[in-house]
C-alpha cells in the first residue's frame, strides 16, 4: 500500500482514485488473513492478558491484582522448577540435536548416490509423524513388556533401563525429541549446504585443502546463519515443551508430575484447577522467559548471525 | 517443536470459546442447552426435556427405561466423554455461565469442587427425603458437602483383595487378613522367587487416600457453611503409618511401583507379575474389558476382604463411584432432580448394570436382594463375591470427606508417592511435605486452615 506513494505523479485526481482502489484491493487481500489473525491470535492473547491481571480463589472469588499473578509465578517453586527443567533440557538437547543434524547433513552433502536420497527421506520421516503418535510409539518402545529394550539388554545379561522412571525420564524425552526433530533440522542445513557455490570447493582444493578443511573452513561457516536459525527455533520450542511429556504422563504419571514443564503447569492451572487467570499469567511469564533467553542468545552471537537483524 | 503452535491454538480456541459464550449471553445456547443433539430418541416431545451428560456404557438403555416410564419428563442424553474429558467441558461451561447440562454424572470426589463454585443444586428439598432409605449413610456422605446433598448416588467401589489362586497355591499361602500378615506373606513369596505382592501406584491417589481412611485417618474437615474454613491433617500419625508401611514394602521390593491402568500394568497382571490386586468392586469388569481372565490366566481369580490394621475393628473403604448431580444452570431444577433420582434407579436398569458388571449399585434394594448376594461371579470362577466381600464392605462403608481442594490434593499426593517409590523420601517425610503443599494451596485459595 505504501508503494503507491512512490509512483510518479500524473494527475492528482487520478492518483487518488487509483490509490484508493489499490488500498481497497490491498485490504481485500489482507482481509481473510487479518480476520483470522485478529480473531484467533490477537484477541485471545489480549483476553488472556486481561485474565492474567485478576486473581481467582475458591473463597473470595475474583479480584483485580494487576501484576500479582506474575509476582506469584516468579516465586512459585512449581513454575521455577519447570523453567529450570526446560532450560537444562535445552542446554543438553540443542547442542546434541545440532551436532547430529549437522553431521548427517554434511555426510549427505558429500555422498551423492541413490542411497543418500533414500537415507535423507528416512531421516526426515520422523518429522512427518505427528508428535502425539511419536510419543505414544516411544512409550511402547520403552515398555518392559512390549518394547525391544528388555530383550536387547537381556541378551547381554543386563536389566533394561526404564526410560519412563523418575531418574531416566530426562533421557527418555531427550531421545524422543532428538529423533523427531533432527531430521527436520538436517533438511534445513542440507538446503543451506546445497546453496553454497561449488566453485569455492574447487578453489579450496586447488589450494590444497583437505575434505576436513573444506568442512571446517568453508561449509560450517557458510551454514552458520542456518545453524543459528534452527538454534532459535529449537530454543523457543523446547522452552515451551508440552506435547511429549503430556502424552507420556499417561504412562508415567509418577515420573511426570502436573508441573513438569511451565506449559504443563499452565494447563493444569487452567483446565484441571479451573484457574484460567493464573494459567494465563504462567503462559505470559513463560513468554517473558523465552524472550529473555532468545535475547541473551542473540546478543551473545550478534557478530556472526544476522538473520533476525 | 510444534508445541507452541498447538498450545497457542488450543488456548486460543478455549479462550475464544469462553469469550464467545460470555458475550453470547444465552443467545444460542451450547450443546448442553439444546435438546436437538440427544443421542437417544425422545418419543414424548411435549414433556419437559432435561439434558443429561453421562458415560455409563449402558446409558442409552437406562435413559430409554426412564423415558418409557415417565410422561411428564423426558431425558435428552449426551455422552461428552468419560471422566476428565467430561469434567473439563463441564468446568468450561461453569466458568462461561452457560452450556452446562441440567443433570451431570459426577464422581463423588469431584462434587465438592463443583459445589464450591456454586455449580450444583442442593437436592435436600428436591426429592432426597423420598429416596433417603434406598442408600447407606456412607453413600450419602460421599455425595454431601456439609449439610447439603449434591448428588444422587448410583454406583460405588467397595474394596477387596483380588488375588490369583494359582500363585497362592504355588507358594502355599492364604489371603492375609492384616497388613502385618500381608508383609510377611509378601516376603515369603519374594524369598521363594515369586512375583510382587501388590501395587503402590503414584497415579492412583484415590486408592492411596482410601488406604489412609482404612487406618482411621480423617485427612479433611470441610463444611461450606463455615465460610472459608477447612481442616487439613495429611501428616497425622495414621497417615504416616500407612505411608511408612508402603515405603517399607517398596524398599524391600515386595510391591510394584509402576502406574496402574496402563497397558504395561495390565500385561503384568495377565502375566502373573502381581499376586494380588487391591481394588474396587468395579475392577473385575474393568480387567475383563482389558482382556484379563481370558487366556492363560482364566479361572485363577478370587477375592478376599481387604487386610486390616486392627482386625478387631475393621474399616471398610471405597474407591470410585458416581452420582447424578443437578447443575445450577438447570432451567427446571424440580424436573432435573426427578431425573437425577429417577434415572438408573429402576430395577431393569440396575439389573442390567450389575449383571454385566458395569456398576456396583449402591441402592440397598439391590444390595439386599438374594439374587445379588448369591450371584456367582464368572470372573471369580463362580465365587459369590458380592456376599463374601463386596456387600459387607459396602454396608460398613462410612464415607469420606471431599473438599474443593481435591484435584490439587491428588496431584500433590501423586508427586509424593512417586518420591516414595523412588526412594527419595520416607513415608513420614512425604506426609509432612504433602501437608505443607496442600495447606499452602488452601491458603492461596483463601481458606482459613484450622
Amino acid at each position: 500500500m505504501t508503494l503507491t506513494t512512490a509512483r510518479p505523479l500524473t494527475k492528482k485526481g487520478h492518483r487518488r482514485s487509483t490509490s484508493a482502489r489499490q488500498n481497497l484491493f490491498g485490504w481485500m487481500f489482507v482481509g481473510p488473513f487479518g480476520v483470522i489473525f485478529l480473531a484467533l491470535l490477537v484477541l485471545p492473547i489480549g483476553f488472556a492478558l486481561y485474565l492474567s491481571l485478576f486473581q481467582k480463589s475458591l473463597i473470595g472469588g475474583t479480584r483485580f491484582v494487576l501484576f500479582g499473578n506474575y509476582l506469584k509465578a516468579f516465586t512459585d517453586p512449581s513454575f521455577l522448577d519447570g523453567v529450570w527443567f526446560v532450560i537444562r533440557f535445552s542446554l543438553v538437547l540443542i547442542p546434541l540435536q545440532m551436532a547430529i543434524s549437522l553431521a548427517i547433513a554434511l555426510m549427505l552433502d558429500i555422498v551423492v548416490t541413490r542411497f543418500a536420497r533414500f537415507s535423507r527421506l528416512m531421516i526426515f520421516l520422523p518429522y512427518a509423524i505427528p508428535t502425539v503418535i511419536g510419543a505414544l510409539m516411544w512409550g511402547f518402545l520403552y515398555s518392559d513388556n512390549f518394547g525391544p529394550l528388555a530383550e536387547i539388554f537381556g541378551f547381554f545379561g543386563a536389566a533394561a533401563p526404564d526410560f519412563l522412571s523418575r531418574g531416566l525420564i530426562f533421557y527418555g524425552l531427550l531421545n524422543i525429541v532428538t529423533w523427531q526433530w533432527a531430521g527436520y533440522y538436517m533438511i534445513i542445513l542440507y538446503a543451506a549446504l546445497q546453496g553454497i557455490d561449488p566453485t569455492l570447493y574447487e578453489a579450496a582444493r586447488i589450494d590444497g585443502a583437505s575434505q576436513w578443511q573444506i568442512i571446517w573452513r568453508i561449509k560450517i561457516p557458510l551454514v552458520a546463519p542456518a545453524l543459528l536459525l534452527i538454534l532459535v527455533f529449537a530454543l523457543i520450542g523446547t522452552l515451551q515443551f508440552f506435547n511429549e511429556p503430556k502424552i507420556l504422563q499417561q504412562l508415567a504419571a509418577g515420573a511426570i508430575p502436573d508441573d513438569f514443564t511451565p506449559n504443563m503447569y499452565a494447563y493444569q492451572q487452567a483446565f484441571s484447577l479451573a484457574n484460567y487467570n493464573y494459567g494465563a499469567a504462567i503462559s505470559f511469564a513463560l513468554g517473558a522467559v523465552v524472550f529473555v533467553c532468545v535475547y541473551i542468545f542473540l546478543f551473545a552471537t550478534r557478530k556472526r548471525g544476522s538473520f533476525l537483524s | 517443536m510444534k508445541t507452541r503452535k498447538v498450545f497457542a491454538a488450543l488456548t486460543a480456541l478455549a479462550f475464544a470459546g469462553v469469550l464467545a459464550s460470555c458475550t453470547g449471553g444465552g443467545g444460542g445456547g451450547g450443546g448442553g442447552d439444546s435438546a436437538s443433539n440427544c443421542e437417544n430418541e425422545i418419543k414424548k416431545p411435549d414433556a419437559t426435556i432435561v439434558t443429561l451428560w453421562a458415560w455409563y456404557p449402558n446409558s442409552e438403555l437406562v435413559v430409554d427405561n426412564f423415558n418409557e416410564a415417565n410422561d411428564d419428563v423426558q431425558v435428552c442424553w449426551t455422552n461428552v466423554g468419560a471422566g476428565g474429558e467430561a469434567y473439563d467441558k463441564f468446568q468450561t461451561a461453569i466458568s462461561a455461565g452457560s452450556g452446562a447440562p441440567d443433570v451431570m454424572m459426577v464422581e463423588a470426589d469431584r462434587i465438592a469442587t463443583f459445589q464450591a463454585q456454586g455449580a450444583l443444586v442442593d437436592l435436600k428439598d428436591l426429592g432426597y427425603q423420598d429416596v433417603k432409605d434406598n442408600f447407606s449413610d456412607g453413600a450419602w456422605k460421599d455425595v454431601s458437602v456439609g449439610d447439603g446433598v449434591y448428588g444422587a448416588p448410583i454406583d460405588g467401589g467397595p474394596m477387596g483383595m483380588i488375588y490369583r489362586t494359582d500363585i497362592f497355591k504355588e507358594y502355599g499361602i492364604t489371603p492375609p487378613t492384616t497388613w502385618a500378615e500381608l508383609e510377611s506373606t509378601a516376603q515369603k513369596v519374594k524369598d521363594a522367587g515369586g512375583p510382587w505382592f501388590a501395587s503402590f501406584a503414584a497415579n492412583q491417589p484415590a486408592y492411596v487416600t482410601a488406604l489412609f481412611y482404612q487406618n482411621g485417618a480423617e485427612p479433611f474437615d470441610y463444611d461450606p457453611s463455615k465460610e472459608g474454613e477447612i481442616g487439613i491433617e495429611l501428616n497425622s500419625p495414621e497417615i504416616k503409618e500407612v505411608l511408612d508401611y508402603w515405603a517399607g514394602l517398596v524398599e524391600k521390593g515386595l510391591v510394584g511401583t509402576e502406574d496402574q491402568f496402563t497397558p504395561e500394568y495390565i500385561a503384568g497382571v495377565i502375566n502373573g507379575k502381581y499376586s494380588t490386586y487391591l481394588s474396587a468392586a468395579w475392577a473385575p469388569g474393568y480387567l475383563q474389558g482389558a482382556g484379563v481372565g481370558e487366556g492363560a490366566d482364566a479361572g485363577v481369580w478370587a477375592v478376599a476382604p481387604m487386610p486390616q490394621w486392627d482386625p478387631a475393628s475393621p474399616i471398610a473403604i471405597n474407591w470410585g463411584g458416581s452420582a447424578f448431580s443437578v447443575s445450577s444452570q438447570a432451567k427446571d431444577p424440580q424436573a432435573a432432580a426427578k431425573v437425577a433420582f429417577g434415572v438408573y434407579a429402576d430395577q431393569a436398569s440396575l439389573d442390567d448394570g450389575w449383571k454385566n458388571q458395569i456398576i456396583f449399585p449402591l441402592n440397598v434394594n439391590v444390595l439386599d436382594s438374594q439374587e445379588f448376594l448369591d450371584y456367582e461371579v464368572p470372573f471369580f470362577s463362580g465365587q459369590q463375591a458380592n456376599k463374601d466381600v463386596y456387600v459387607p464392605a459396602a454396608n460398613a462403608y462410612k464415607g469420606m470427606t471431599y473438599t474443593p481442594l481435591g484435584q490439587y490434593y491428588y496431584s500433590a499426593l501423586t508427586k509424593q508417592v512417586a518420591a516414595i517409590n523412588d526412594g527419595a523420601v520416607t513415608g513420614s517425610q512425604a506426609a509432612d511435605a504433602l501437608q505443607a503443599d496442600v495447606v499452602k494451596y488452601a491458603e492461596e485459595q483463601g481458606f482459613t486452615v484450622k
